[in-house]
């Protein structure tokens, strides 16, 4: 949605008095602290999962296998979650799981961001062939689904996490290009870049002091919203059988390896899910909430 | 205006290139040998291995395989199944119309949700309805769809029984296709019931496909009202003592639906990804399930025109979306 | 106009559909789409359920629910005395289908045996080829190029394959699958009109079905073919809907979408038992999943240390959490259902201790191995991934530490049989034939190395037994050398035999007469309905 919105910089928010003002708007927002309250608490969960988890992830209770959570007939305290189907224990393998998540999306975010920011600048900032190239191959990109060329990647670099990773963050990052690029070129004739050029700036500098810090409002957006997408996307991935691969305890993985217990032993399923389903909703939580502190024309609103 | 189009049209012709570069090169170099993918348990000769390199021109240079693949495209021939050894093309054309269908359902669905709820979102800004309706919303949004799709399965096939489980149509109608949409084909023959099982068929795929977009829509939809409601024009006729109904569904709706229009032009990719989601959970027989077993299948050629064909219908779709826009927004040709 | 035809066409075929309101129906949720319908050059179970247990027979066919063979298109057959002359009498009067698209003049003849195989290995017959890329992968695989010297019509209801040297299994080679008998005049007209694709995808045979229609990954319709040799068939109309996912296959079960379907996940059996318009058939399957030792890669050169191994390895978890029960401790090779079975071998114990002294006493320590997990799910072995998951556990309590591997699955088989393949590798077999020698020779047999031993493990004595068996036609005989192999192959350890699984069918109790194959095939020949 972000491409819609771009409009010239919201001349940036974060600088002067910018903290306190930011966060006056984002506390506005009740769900938006919700939702930085539940990454907050799911961070510290993946820091300390060691510390927390009641087991570790991989070990298997040879005695109970498919064991129903605490609540249902059967179930017992010393699985609260119940366990999988080779007798591990789902709360442990959910909390290490948030390890996982939360890597592949400030990971994927990272490298598509960074990817994205430079070839956007680049494009834009030097216009002609370059700015034509560079666009083409993201028009390219964009024209395939996301998933399946995520998934056509991955078929390509061998399953796995961190192949995963990567083709997930080569499709996320043309939007970061097209972003950047639109903002560079509405900043690049503006008075105080060409008095910048007149006064000796190179390229470089001009670049990277003087341009990219107007446009990092929606860039921010664009990330958290590349950080949900990352974390949905390695889920999927990994429910087709093609993302992390078990025993990892990745809760897309988790998902996939255990659907064929969905009518005997539901909670197998229903846990992964929810813990993907909570985690997603609290970032788009937090990143509307950054929306609205960051992006002036919807403040007044 | 024909102008705005060419240059769009000029534009495509280097990404149908890269399209075609990009889908024959991730062919090659995906792993596994497409000759053995087609043997079976047994293996295959290494002289018979020859020969099949031969016939299929693996033994070529790689840049005149490309140009002996692009050259096929151009005469429309875009290969032989591996797995089934049939025209792809006309494998994806019988499969294409299934996931249409499922598509134009899921938007129908997500645009006849999506718009009324943004708009009453919109009108009661800050009231309990927008609250819920926005919270609802974005639960949608961050909804991992093929889990959604195996909880809606199991409650409503499995547990309550109310709609069939997989399928697009009971097996009891044997209809010839016509058009290969069920939904038309059964109204062409005319056979009420049909029609009927078809669209029952077709609840819960097209509600798990419609969620994301309906969520996307109901949001875009309440900011674009809430842009349209604070200009000038809206608060003068309002002023003007119109009733507030009449402003909203006449005045604000009808402007704030472009920028909707193009949100909903840019959904079709994500619902030819959704759909790949959505069609395995389903087994339902079109070109995202098409896709994938595929991929498993290693049925290379298979693999190589799908991506092909599957992108030109995403960048077609954008160049409609496009010069729409342009039609509706004038403003846009000059840039 | 052309669509007012089709307009046309349709309410024909929907009056014909209403005009047969009482027909005998049943639906079969079938697991995947057939590549076509010509079973000569096909491989899958599911092509073979759609094509040669439906619309063809073969000359002679195993008998339901057992692997001895009995007489189909032929109805007897003699072998020569040296073991290198078979003659088969063909039936007189069978017809082939009439269909849409031919209309048959002739009975069933020599001829069209002849082609049959003629096609599957003479290269300049022009229908060797007649699909891009096609291989006759059965045919091949069997090795029947090596054994058949020449097929010749003696008349016109006697055919005689000529042999290079005695082969016992041939008869059984000859029910199988890729050996289904298609017509030799529907091949002319079909070469005449330039069309031989068509073959694939228009059958023609004589079987008790014929098709009437297929959509794409989607459903095939068939019905009762009148002029059935065996007489007409109970049911009229037999439906495939194809459903992938065996879970999606179970709840259209229990809806009542479909009558019976194959392969259920192993966790909904306890589910589909419980129900009470269901009924499950199981039966023990003629397969094998075993993990192959490279015993020419250090350690595991020491057969010690590859009892160690299998001994650390808890057999019993692994049948439970993997094959859900549904499955059996394989103590050998090949299935207790299957004839030379010798059950006088003593069952593998799970001995963590004794598998830790083992491994010190060959002095192995700090063993840190591959352990490969087949990509894909299969008969033998539903979900190979957690099999490994398991192994890992279990060795890691001994003091081995195993990496996970996998890869695409032609890939992983393709670097499997690679000779310096690292680590121990899962894999198994189903049954082609219900000869053992399908077992014995196909996966340990010296010549097979590089092919289908993924151990690389040529062990002489076990050769020149399995050799002998192959060329006694006595089966006593053969019996006694085969149970002699499996001593011989327990001894060495080779591969440690994890499961025979279970095969479980799971039907609407208004299903009659359904009876299960061991060889794995689904065929609705003598099923009937209840109304």
């Amino acid at each position: 949605m972000t491409e819609i919105t771009n409009s010239p910089a919201p001349v940036s928010a974060l600088k002067t008095s910018g903290l306190a003002e930011f966060w006056y708007y984002f506390s506005a927002n009740r769900g938006a602290v919700i939702g930085l309250g539940v990454i907050i608490a799911l961070v510290l969960i993946a820091v300390f999962a060691p510390w927390i988890a009641p087991y570790p992830p991989d070990q298997q209770f040879r005695a109970s296998f498919k064991a129903p959570p605490f609540w249902y007939e059967g179930g017992s305290t010393a699985f609260l979650l119940g366990t999988d189907e080779v007798g591990r224990d789902i709360l442990s393998r959910l909390i290490h799981g948030a390890r996982y998540s939360l890597s592949i999306g400030a990971i994927v975010v990272a490298i598509a961001s960074s990817v994205g920011i430079v070839l956007g600048v680049l494009a834009g900032y030097f216009g002609g062939w370059v700015d034509n190239v560079i666009m083409r191959v993201m028009d390219v990109i964009l024209a395939f689904p996301s998933l399946l060329l995520a998934l056509v990647l991955v078929a390509i670099l061998g399953p796995g996490l961190l192949n995963a990773m990567l083709a997930i963050s080569l499709v996320l990052q043309p939007h970061f290009a097209r972003l950047v690029r639109a903002a560079v070129m509405a900043e690049k004739n503006r008075e105080y870049v060409t008095s910048a050029k007149m006064a000796g700036a190179g390229h470089l500098r001009l670049m990277l002091k003087t341009i990219l810090p107007n446009c990092l409002g929606p860039l921010i957006v664009q990330a958290t919203l590349s950080f949900s997408n990352a974390i949905l996307d390695a889920a999927a991935l990994g429910f087709l059988g093609m993302g992390a691969q078990p025993p990892t305890p990745e809760w897309g993985t988790m998902l996939a390896s255990a659907r064929e217990f969905i009518t005997s032993a539901p909670w197998i399923v229903t846990f992964p899910g929810l813990a993907i389903l909570i985690t997603v909703l609290a970032i788009n939580l937090v990143g509307d909430g950054l929306r609205d502190a960051l992006d002036p024309k919807l403040k007044r609103s | 205006m024909l102008n705005y189009i060419l240059r769009k049209l000029a534009l495509i012709v280097p990404t149908l290139i890269g399209i075609s570069i990009c889908a024959f090169a991730f062919v090659r170099v995906l792993p596994g040998d497409p000759i053995l993918a087609m043997a079976g348990q047994h293996g295959v000769s290494p002289e018979r291995y020859e020969i099949l390199r031969e016939q299929f021109g693996y033994n070529l240079p790689i840049w005149q395989q490309y140009f002996n693949y692009v050259g096929n495209l151009l005469q429309g021939n875009f290969g032989t199944s591996l797995a089934t050894k049939r025209p792809v093309l006309n494998e994806f054309m019988t499969l294409f119309p299934a996931t249409v269908e499922l598509a134009m359902v899921a938007m129908i669905f997500a645009i006849g949700v999506g718009v009324p709820a943004g708009v009453l979102a919109a009108v009661k800004r800050g009231s309990w309805i927008d609250q819920i309706a926005m919270s609802v919303a974005l639960t949608g949004y961050s909804m991992p769809i093929f889990w959604w799709g195996l909880l809606l399965m199991m409650f409503f096939s499995a547990y309550l029984g109310w709609t069939p489980v997989s399928g697009r149509i009971a097996l009891s109608f044997f209809l010839k296709p016509i058009t290969g949409f069920m939904l038309i084909d059964t109204l062409l023959h005319g056979n009420w019931p049909a029609f009927v099982s078809a669209l029952r068929h077709l609840i819960l795929p097209a509600v798990v496909l419609g969620t994301i977009p309906l969520a996307v829509i109901a949001r875009q939809t309440r900011s674009a009202m809430l842009e349209v409601l604070g200009e000038d024009y809206v608060r003068t006729a309002k002023a003007k003592g119109l009733s507030s109904r009449r402003v909203v569904s006449v005045h604000a709706l009808r402007n704030a639906l472009i920028p909707v229009v193009t949100t909903i032009g840019l959904q079709v990719g994500l619902l030819l990804g959704g759909a790949i989601l959505t069609e395995t959970i389903f087994s339902w027989p079109g070109i995202g399930k098409w896709m994938i077993d595929s991929i498993f299948k290693r049925d290379y050629v298979a693999v190589q025109s799908g991506l092909f064909l599957i992108a030109c219908i995403v960048m077609a779709v954008n160049l409609i979306v496009d010069v729409l826009y342009a039609v509706i927004n004038p403003r846009i040709r000059v840039q | 106009m052309k669509l007012m035809k089709t307009l046309l066409t349709a309410t024909a075929i929907m009056a014909l559909a209403a005009g047969a309101a009482q027909a005998k129906q049943l639906v079969y949720c079938s697991e995947a789409s057939p590549a076509h319908f010509d079973p000569g050059p096909l491989t899958g179970g599911n092509d073979f359920d759609a094509s040669s247990h439906t619309i063809y027979n073969r000359l002679v066919e195993f008998v339901p629910g057992g692997t001895a063979v009995e007489p189909a298109l032929a109805e007897s057959w003699e072998v020569s005395e040296d073991g290198l002359e078979i003659t088969f009498k063909l039936r007189p009067g069978v017809k082939f289908q009439t269909t849409s698209y031919f209309t048959p003049t002739r009975d069933l003849n020599a001829s069209d045996v002849i082609f049959t195989f003629e096609r599957q290995y003479k290269e300049d017959n022009p229908w060797f080829a007649y699909l891009d890329g096609m291989t006759w992968d059965y045919f091949q695989g069997m090795d029947m190029p090596k054994y058949i010297k020449e097929i010749v019509a003696v008349d016109d209801l006697t055919v005689k394959f000529v042999l290079n040297e005695p082969n016992s299994p041939m008869i059984a080679n000859l029910a199988m699958d890729f050996a289904s008998i298609v017509s030799k005049e529907y091949a002319d007209q079909l070469e005449a009109s330039g069309d031989l694709a068509a073959f694939s995808t228009q059958p023609v045979g004589t079987g008790p079905f014929q098709l009437v229609d297929y959509q794409l990954d989607t459903v095939i319709r068939y019905q009762a073919f009148p002029d059935y040799w065996d007489g007409k068939r109970n049911l009229d109309d037999l439906i495939f809907a194809i459903t992938t996912d065996p879970s999606v296959r179970a709840q259209r079960l229990i809806a009542g979408e479909c009558d019976i379907m194959p392969y259920p996940a192993p966790a909904d059996i306890a589910v589909l038992q419980g129900n009470d318009d269901l009924v499950v058939l199981e039966q023990e399957g003629l397969n094998i999943g075993y993990m192959s030792y490279n015993v020419t890669e250090a350690p595991f050169d020491n057969v010690n240390v590859r009892k160690a191994l299998s001994m650390a390895v808890d057999k019993a978890a692994i049948i439970e959490a993997v094959y859900q029960g549904a499955g059996q401790d394989a103590k050998n090779l090949i299935p207790p259902t299957m004839w030379s079975y010798n059950d006088s071998i003593a069952a593998d114990v799970y001995d963590p201790e004794a598998a830790k002294k083992l491994l010190e006493e060959a002095g192995v320590t700090n063993l840190t191995t591959d352990l490969w997990a087949m990509p894909v799910s299969r008969p033998y072995n539903p979900n190979a991934q957690r099999v490994a998951e398991l192994i890992q556990a279990d060795w890691a309590a001994i003091g081995v530490t195993a990496n996970i591997v996998s890869y695409e699955w032609t890939e992983y088989r393709e670097r499997g049989k690679q000779t310096d393949r690292k680590g121990p590798f899962q894999i198994g077999w189903t049954g082609d034939n219900g000869d053992p020698d399908n077992f014995f020779a196909t996966l340990f047999s010296c010549s097979a190395i590089g092919v289908s031993n993924y151990s690389a493990w040529c062990n002489d004595e076990f050769e020149a037994l399995i050799q002998k068996a192959k060329t006694t036609s006595d089966q006593a005989e053969r019996t006694a050398l085969y149970e002699e192999a499996q001593v011989i192959f327990k001894a060495d350890e080779p591969a440690l035999t994890l499961a025979h699984s279970k095969v479980f069918m799971p039907m609407n109790k208004r299903v009659l007469n359904y009876t299960m194959s061991p060889l794995g095939n689904h065929s609705f020949k003598d099923v009937d309905v209840t109304e």
